[in-house]
């Protein structure tokens, strides 16, 4: 006979937990005011809006450097966080460990290329990475950004990434 | 008031750039070099304390930014189209970084820039940028 599936709270709180361990590992996504929104694996980066994200205060709209920082911080906790989903699932990491600072390495950025398809408006803004591919050293990734309507791109990236090497993984 | 003034004024003004405690040390004739001191509110990677990549792009677009504004074709304000940005070794933990943009061809409508972001260091670059920007008719 088939396992019984795990019951949802069970899978929604290792998820969120082990989600939210990952982002707050990163200062930097605080500072910003990013966020994510996840529906099973799939991560929305949300970039909340703030004043001191403005880059033009005359039109107003968001510094470039804020949404590359935001296209850039989105594809580096999907990457991590794709990367280290099945052994969340597997219950390798632990959530709990891991909210007590006991975090896998993150992947480092190699390069990264954005191009700016509109100027930001004054309000949040949403991301989505999608890893083109995942070597065991390198990965390539590729992330969209818009704000009122999905199909109105505001910015798109593509970046190179160097992966953890196994051996830095876990532990401090 | 003359044109570096100005491009001088919009820089100090961005909100972004001052959240980052960007500081503008020296702009004319399409070059400028603006500095950032290390915070731990940027940090990427808290087991090395290294700041995030993203810091470093918001400096290196500003930066840009402000080297086209300063360039005597350029008559006003400016966007990014586009910004790409090789991230060659981490920032050390600590040290202010320092970047700094030349905006070395000018057309109409477009002006090409190129940055260097370097740490106390400055023999080994941090991040090397190049990027095409918009020429803006003003502000």
């Amino acid at each position: 006979m088939a396992k019984r599936p795990e019951p949802i709270q069970v899978v929604k709180q290792r998820r969120d937990a082990a989600l939210g361990a990952i982002v707050s590992g990163v200062p930097y996504a605080r500072f910003l005011g990013v966020t994510f929104d996840r529906r099973g694996d799939e991560l929305t980066g949300i970039l909340n809006f703030d004043e001191n994200l403005i880059g033009n205060p005359f039109l107003p709209a968001l510094h470039g450097g804020a949404t590359a920082a935001f296209l850039e911080l989105t594809s580096v906790i999907t990457l991590s966080w794709s990367h280290h989903f099945p052994a969340i699932e597997s219950g390798a990491l632990d959530p709990e460990a891991m909210a007590n600072g006991e975090l896998p390495r993150m992947p480092k950025t190699i390069d990264f290329t954005v191009d700016y398809l509109r100027s930001g408006l004054p309000r949040d803004a949403y991301a989505r990475a999608t890893i083109s591919r995942a070597g065991r050293r390198y990965a390539s990734v590729h992330v969209e950004a818009w704000q009122d309507h999905h199909d109105k791109l505001y910015a798109q990236a593509t970046g190179h990434f160097l992966m953890p090497s196994p051996s830095d993984n876990g532990g401090s | 008031m003359d044109k570096v003034a100005v491009a001088r004024q919009f820089i100090e003004a961005i909100p972004h750039a001052s959240a980052l405690g960007m500081v503008l040390k020296d702009i004319s004739g399409g070059r400028a070099v603006i500095s950032m001191p290390y915070d731990e509110r940027f940090i990427g990677d808290p087991k090395t304390g290294v700041i995030h990549g993203g810091a470093v792009s918001a400096l290196m677009d500003t930066c840009c930014g402000a080297a086209v504004m300063s360039h005597p074709a350029a008559p006003g304000g400016t966007a990014t189209i586009d910004l790409r940005i090789d991230y060659m070794r981490a920032a050390t933990p600590g040290q202010t970084i320092v970047t700094t943009a030349e905006c070395y061809h000018v057309t109409r409508n477009v002006a090409f820039v190129r940055a260097t972001t370097v740490d106390d260091d400055t023999d080994r670059p941090v991040a090397t940028a190049s990027g095409a920007f918009t020429v803006e008719k003003k502000f």
